[in-house]
């Protein structure tokens, strides 16, 4: 049982946990700033940046696939500003022509080129393949600790950590700015702060997560992940410290619960098949923040929550 | 009541310029700025002299906002040059503090009253300095000069109107700035809050700073300010408040619209 | 091949889906136009990702009960059902608790789609699922589309088009003023629930031909589209039945020469390039209008403040308004006016005069106005009303 659950459901768990939390961090802030559809974009254009990587170079490594989905997030950004202003209308419509066009760019790329040889289609990009991140390697627990059996871990996970890792450092410079910049950027301005650089620089984090998170997992749950741990989160408590810590703890949740009810939930009840780790996910994400929303001790606006 | 270190002295002018006058407070020459293909502010000279309390009104969407937004660099001017003590924007940021409209956030926003108070430290601490027990006592003495000393751990969203405004003056207070710049502080609180705003600006005065506030209620010029600057997308009349709150220039000023002043409860006086 | 497929020639079978697809087209276009005017576009993101785990039900009770999964009819009614159940649930939190609309959208969607990809991996593992192809909902597919299937989407998009053609009036009052629909006795909700459901109706029937995840572009790209093109409401919302109803044509009739070309992405991209070619071109809010006037507003201004600088003697600062002085042989280089100039500035000063005289005159509200200080005041008022506002014109007076 130790070995199989090393080799087989570890790696998976532990990635699934690691992007789940890489992509709550960033979704604070999105959702505090009235962006959390931008999570939804970034996670559409991350496909035609990644089709597009892949064509120019003919591999799927990492470096390119990364650059690719960054600069298509970019690309995005600048686009949904530029129709916005341009045609003068509002953040959410400048937003659905420009994810949606992009995403069908990058579908017919995909039908159009031969990708029969590497790993890369639509499913794919939905939904990822988090079962099939298995670790051959390991006998058991102790090859956590034997540097031949952890050379073969997937590579996903340690490229997951390593996001993981950038945005914990991003986010910790850049705390008091974006606090600061999130709550009233008219002030923040008179600063001396650079908030439009700040904006951009919260959705390039959002873009990095969803790079590394949806070639491990997919990006449903990146959208899920941006969205409902922190929204749970904001059912819980009135601090922003405190907000961030319990998204983390619903995201680690969501992951852990998800996975199991995926690999295990239809066992239980007598089918052969586990159904989608990534879909579970989501599903148990929302399922948390449906019990927060109804029991959540700071559901109500603090306005009403006053009065009772 | 603390008494708070002033790190930027004003009075220490003349600085180096010689038995020259101090700069003014604010300049400000050919000021034009646009929304979209209409002029909200067109052409305006205004000079703020140091140690004075100046209130800028004129009729809804006169450009009274747009004019302080523009001073603070938050929307950009068509054309004009504005100057601070004498320096660009940039290198005055230290000697400016900007209390904005009390709707221009969301007071859902995850905050304690301290935390929003803290905001206005964020120049001297930087990216990378922890909040120490001295730049909370400096936040405290602040709260407590608008009298919200005992709401320091209240979440902002659970403020009245009167309270989130005093909590705004307090953050701008923290940055011991030498020219605040407020924008409709009396808008919408009680009568109380008032009183103690107007109190802790003509402290700020007798200190040797200089006030300028976006105000809308003619009522309260005479009582409230020295210097009183009209604006109707041109500047219409400036200078001491004895000299320019005439109903002449009010007339000039307002127009066809001097019952919207006379609703905001104007007293014209000749 | 293109040419015989957008001249109809390719058998009747690709003929009624391209018709089908088009009536779909300006379905979409037209009702996402009521849902554009009222700021809600991207609700529909919301509408259609949370169609899936209905289709993966309906798909699943439908061979539970013994039948074929893939009964279209069956699938879209599960579609609405859970769809609709998404769209109370964003109410409901916009409602009930402190979300904002984006994160109620966006939880919605996700969850929504995760669940459904669950209920799709589940329905692959059951014998009836190996071949039920149910993925083709994601992006849509056209290839091997029964008759009976284009039939009803071609039905659907005329009875929604049909419904729009009846609610156009107070979907339209609700859309641009909704606190006076509701005071002068709409009942916006009612109007509102009535134009989520057109939402839907488009949404589950644009499902198997454009797929549930590039729909939405149907529903928002036409109406932004068209938004570019006019400010009158009931011609912007002809004009975006008209961009939907000829990208969805082309995109189908296109889609269906080749096997790698999926009808959904098509679609999208079809109307994208008609959108990008608006956007740079239209004449009333495209980018090379926008810019041009924007560069001749700027000179206005300049112009404007260098004759009044002028007028009382000031030096003029900005290098660019007296560049623009200069070239119109008003001032030269050393910022004194010449002859013209010094016409022009006295002429802008009385103007200017003028107005201040006009907008200190309560009798001359409305023309007060329209000052937008670059007006000139013989554009307002009349010869003879400048002759009695000269009047009483204290002169000389300059600026102070």
């Amino acid at each position: 049982m130790g070995a199989e659950f090393v080799a087989l459901s570890l790696p998976p768990l532990l990635i699934g946990i690691l992007a789940a939390v890489t992509c709550a961090l960033p979704g604070n802030f999105l959702l505090l700033r009235r962006q959390a559809l931008i999570g939804d974009a970034i996670s559409h254009v991350v496909l035609p940046g990644i089709v597009i990587a892949f064509l120019l170079t003919g591999t799927i490594a990492t470096l390119p696939m990364l650059l690719g989905a960054a600069g298509a997030a970019l690309l995005a950004v600048v686009l949904i500003e530029g129709v916005r202003r341009t045609a003068r209308i509002e953040a959410g419509a400048a937003m659905g022509v420009v994810f949606t066009s992009l995403f069908a760019a990058g579908v017919l790329l995909l039908e159009q080129s031969d990708t029969s040889g590497v790993h890369l289609d639509v499913e794919h990009a939905l939904y990822g393949n988090l079962e099939s991140l298995i670790w051959l390697d390991a006998t058991g627990w102790a090859s956590l600790v034997d540097p031949v059996a952890l050379a073969g871990l997937p590579s996903e996970l340690p490229r997951m950590a390593l996001a993981l890792l950038i945005v914990c450092l991003a986010l910790w410079l850049m705390w008091r700015p974006l606090a600061i910049a999130t709550f009233d950027e008219g002030f923040a301005a008179t600063l001396g702060l650079p908030v439009r650089a700040i904006g951009l620089g919260l959705v390039m984090l959002a873009a990095l997560a969803a790079v590394a998170a949806f070639d491990a997992v997919g990006s449903i749950i990146v959208i899920a992940m941006f969205i409902c741990p922190p929204a749970s989160a904001r059912m819980m408590t009135d601090r922003l410290g405190a907000q961030v810590g319990w998204s983390v703890a619903f995201a680690i949740l969501s992951a852990v619960l998800g996975y199991v009810a995926a690999g295990y939930g239809p066992l239980w009840l007598g089918f052969e098949n586990s159904v989608s780790a990534a879909g579970m996910i989501a599903t148990v994400s929302g399922l948390i923040l449906g019990v927060t929303m109804l029991a959540g001790p700071r559901r109500h606006p603090a306005g009403l929550a006053r009065k009772g | 009541m603390v008494a708070i270190k002033d790190v930027n002295p004003v009075q220490a002018a003349p600085r180096n310029e010689g038995v020259q006058a101090p700069p003014p407070a604010l300049s400000v020459a050919g000021l034009t700025v646009a929304y979209g293909e209409k002029p909200a502010v067109f052409s305006v000279d205004m000079t703020v002299a140091q140690g004075t309390m100046t209130a800028i009104v004129g009729p809804n969407g006169a450009g009274k906002s747009t004019l302080l937004k523009a001073v603070l660099g938050l929307v950009k001017p068509l054309s004009g040059e504005v100057r601070l003590f004498g320096l660009a924007l940039s290198r005055a940021r230290d000697r400016i503090a900007y209390v904005p409209q009390r709707a221009s956030v969301d007071w859902d926003f995850p905050a304690r009253v301290i935390d929003v108070v803290l905001m206005g430290l964020h120049r001297e601490l930087g990216l990378l300095r922890r909040v120490r027990p001295e730049h909370l006592d400096r936040a405290r003495a602040c709260l407590a000069r608008v009298g919200m000393q005992d709401f320091a751990t209240r979440q902002i969203g659970q403020l009245s109107g009167g309270q989130q405004q005093r909590v705004f003056l307090a953050r701008a207070l923290v940055q011991q700035a030498d020219l605040y710049l407020l924008d409709e502080p009396f808008a919408g609180v009680d009568a109380a809050t008032e009183k103690a705003i107007i109190g802790v600006l003509k402290e700020l005065q007798a200190e040797g700073r200089s006030i300028v506030a976006v105000h809308h209620d003619l009522s309260t010029v005479r009582a409230y300010f020295d210097h009183l600057f009209l604006i109707n997308t041109r500047a219409i009349a400036a200078g001491p408040v004895a000299d320019v709150f005439t109903g002449e220039n009010l007339q000039r000023a307002y127009g066809g619209r001097l019952g919207e002043a006379q609703l905001a409860g104007g007293t014209l006086t000749g | 091949m293109i040419w015989q497929a957008l001249t109809l020639q390719l058998g009747y079978n690709a003929t009624l889906v391209a018709l089908g697809a088009t009536l779909l087209g300006i379905a979409a276009g037209v009702t996402g136009s009521f849902l554009f005017l009222r700021k809600r576009a991207l609700v529909s993101d919301a509408v259609s990702h949370a169609t899936l785990p209905g289709i993966g039900l309906a798909f699943i009770v439908m061979v539970a009960m013994g039948g074929d999964g893939r009964f279209l009819p069956g699938l879209l009614l599960g579609a609405a059902l859970s769809s609709g159940l998404g769209l109370l649930l964003i109410a409901w939190m916009m409602r009930r608790t402190r979300l904002s609309e984006d994160a109620a959208i966006g939880a919605v969607l996700s969850v929504f789609f995760g669940a459904g990809i669950v209920l799709l991996t589940v329905i692959q593992s059951m014998n009836a699922g190996r071949q039920a192809g149910l993925d083709t909902v994601l992006l849509g597919s056209t290839a091997g589309m029964l008759q009976s299937d284009a039939l009803v989407i071609a039905a659907g998009g005329a009875v929604v088009l049909l419904l729009v053609l009846l609610l156009r009036r107070p979907m339209l009052v609700v859309g641009f003023d909704p606190d006076y629909a509701a005071v002068s006795g709409t009942n916006v909700g009612r109007i509102d629930l009535a134009m989520m459901g057109l939402v839907m109706a488009v949404t589950v029937l644009g499902i198997t031909t454009v797929g549930l995840i590039l729909i939405v572009a149907l529903l928002i790209i036409p109406p932004v589209t068209a938004r570019l093109w006019t400010d009158h409401a009931l011609r912007m919302v002809a004009l975006a039945g008209v961009v939907g109803g000829l990208s969805a044509y082309v995109g189908a009739a296109v889609s269906a020469t080749a096997p790698a070309l999926p009808t959904g992405p098509i679609i999208v991209l079809a109307s994208f390039v008609l959108f990008a070619l608006s956007m740079i071109l239209a004449p009333a809010r495209g980018g090379l209008a926008l810019i041009r006037r924007q560069m001749r507003f700027r000179r206005r201004v300049h112009r404007r403040q260098g004759l009044l600088a002028l007028a009382v003697g000031q030096t003029i600062h900005e290098p660019f308004t007296l560049a623009l002085l200069r070239r119109e042989g008003l001032a030269r280089a050393d910022g004194v006016p010449t002859d013209a100039g010094r016409a022009a500035a006295a002429k802008a000063l009385l103007d200017e005069a003028r107005w201040a005289a006009l907008r200190a005159d309560p009798a001359h509200g409305l023309s007060a106005s329209r000052y937008d200080a670059l007006t000139r005041i013989e554009t307002v008022l009349t010869p003879d009303q400048i002759a009695e506002l000269d009047r009483h014109l204290p002169r000389p007076r300059g600026v102070s």
